[in-house]
């Protein structure tokens, strides 16, 4: 009897019908959680690399003593407004994949290996109690060994000095490559510098970094066991600080200081 | 007489009819999410509820799958589970569903769910199934959770995040063992789980598919050998 064709259509069907349905319920009804988990992420993250992050307040109260901007990078313009974009909402990532609102990279520039570049960036911005820039949280992304990492950088108001690195998403080997998660690790880009005479001299060496060495302040210890995603590192330094990076932008706010 | 029965099909997978030790079930998951134990934990309560409730639904409709389609409604239940899973840990435990990514959505090919199924739920009734479904899984996270008890003690140092070996490279003396943070060392350690409890319990050691025949010492063969 269970065996008939019609039989065995109305328990496919029925059990089809029965499943979709509770996946779609679970799916909707937890979407805002979820969509309010992801921005949370982020937004922690660029709160630590701030440096101001404090747990026992709420994430996005916390957000809002951070400027966001939108940054047009062949200019180095700041902007408030882009395209009716809805700023807390942009996402410079998701834009790459759109051919309108992005470009992208030459072979010959493309160290970090992002294939394309947003036209329009976002950054942070936090000021202090006169209103001048404390800090520039600048996002980075390049590629590693298995993916690309994504995270953040912050910089002082010498538009050189490094204040914190943090990454919010990245593929790496855990206890190698994932050690760019590591907090003594990130520690140890506090205070150093980015440009040595308008050339990004910054970069994570291989082993460790020689306390006696002249440019010590340009040179990061390396990931032990993960010359690829220390490498990789330093080429996402070396192409978000460029020109056709944030390169432009800084200068323009030297020029203003 | 119930109860007796009960406490068998939650007892006996625990170590005397293991999914992964005995039936090498399900070593997917098992490598790939142990170097954590807070991430293993998380993974081992996903899979023994999508175990227990696909055992329950599937017995209770037992009677009307139609044997021809019974495979794909299995599937159709599990992957449902799965997802309803997945959209909860997003939900709820933003950080671990990030670490454990597909490994979530990858529960649906675990064999042990898909074994139970059909192995046991098709047959039994729904409250007994749930419990073997809730038996299997607990065996299943008891191996996983012994496997990601090593490897994070002693590929990185710390149980559940909290340092116990310090590092070498947070300022500490201890070497992290780099071997154990990636997932072929689970291979080592299950392995070896599996050898311990076989020498305890000579009953699981399976015969021998083939006999290795004798190095042949006639005497007579190797004159033979040699005058060619």
């Amino acid at each position: 009897m269970n065996e008939s064709i019609i039989k065995t259509l109305a328990v496919a069907f029925s059990v089809c019908l029965v499943c979709s349905l509770i996946v779609s319920a679970s799916a909707v009804s937890l979407r805002d959680l979820q969509k309010e988990n992801k921005l949370n992420d982020k937004r922690l993250k660029v709160l630590q690399v701030a440096g101001i992050y404090d747990q026992n307040i709420s994430i996005s109260d916390q957000f809002n003593q951070l400027e966001s901007k939108f940054i047009d990078f062949d200019s180095g313009m700041l902007m408030a407004e882009y395209n009716n974009f809805n700023i807390d909402e942009y996402d410079q990532v998701v834009v790459t994949k759109d051919p309108a609102l992005s470009s992208e990279v030459p072979a010959s520039e493309d160290i970090a290996i992002i294939k394309n570049r947003e036209n329009v960036g976002k950054i942070y911005i936090l000021r202090d109690d006169l209103d001048n820039i404390k800090k520039l949280i600048l996002p980075i992304r390049g590629y590693g060994l298995w993916g690309t990492l994504y995270g953040y950088i912050a910089i002082e108001s010498d538009f050189n000095t490094v204040s914190g690195i943090e990454f919010y998403d990245h593929k790496e080997t855990p206890g190698l490559g994932a050690e760019v998660d590591n907090p003594r690790w990130k520690s140890s880009w506090k205070g150093k510098k980015i440009y040595n005479n308008d050339q990004v001299a910054l970069e994570v060496i291989k082993g460790k970094v020689d306390t006696g060495d002249i440019e010590s302040e340009y040179k990061i210890d390396g990931l032990s066991g993960a010359t690829i995603t220390s490498r990789g590192v330093t080429n996402m330094v070396s192409y978000w600080f460029s020109d056709s990076g944030y390169a432009n932008l800084l200068k323009e706010l030297n020029y203003e200081s | 007489m119930n109860l007796k029965r009960y406490q068998e099909v939650i007892i006996n997978p625990l170590i005397k009819e293991n999914p992964i030790t005995l039936q090498i079930l399900g070593i997917c998951s098992a490598l790939a999410v142990t170097n954590n134990l807070s991430v293993t934990m998380v993974m081992c309560v996903a899979v023994t509820s999508v175990i227990s409730f696909s055992n329950l639904f599937i017995s209770l409709i037992r009677n009307y799958i139609p044997t021809s389609i019974r495979i794909i409604v299995q599937m159709t239940i599990i992957a449902s589970l799965v997802i309803v899973v997945d959209e909860l840990l997003k939900a709820y435990d933003y950080e671990t569903s990030k670490k454990l990514s597909v490994f979530v959505g990858l529960i649906i090919t675990n064999c042990i769910v898909m074994g139970r199924a059909e192995a046991f739920a098709m047959k039994e009734k729904p409250f007994v199934s749930f419990l073997d479904g809730l038996g299997n899984g607990i065996g299943y996270s008891i191996i996983l959770i012994g496997v990601a008890f090593i490897r994070e003690l002693f590929g990185s140092g710390t149980l559940f995040g909290y340092e116990i070996l310090p590092l070498v490279s947070n300022g500490g003396w201890y070497m992290g063992n780099n071997l154990l943070l990636l997932p072929p060392s689970s291979f080592i350690i299950i392995g070896l789980f599996i050898w311990l409890i076989r020498s305890l319990q000579k009953e699981q050691v399976e015969e021998d598919d083939f006999v290795v025949s004798k190095h042949s010492t006639s005497p007579d063969l190797t004159k033979r050998e040699i005058n060619v």
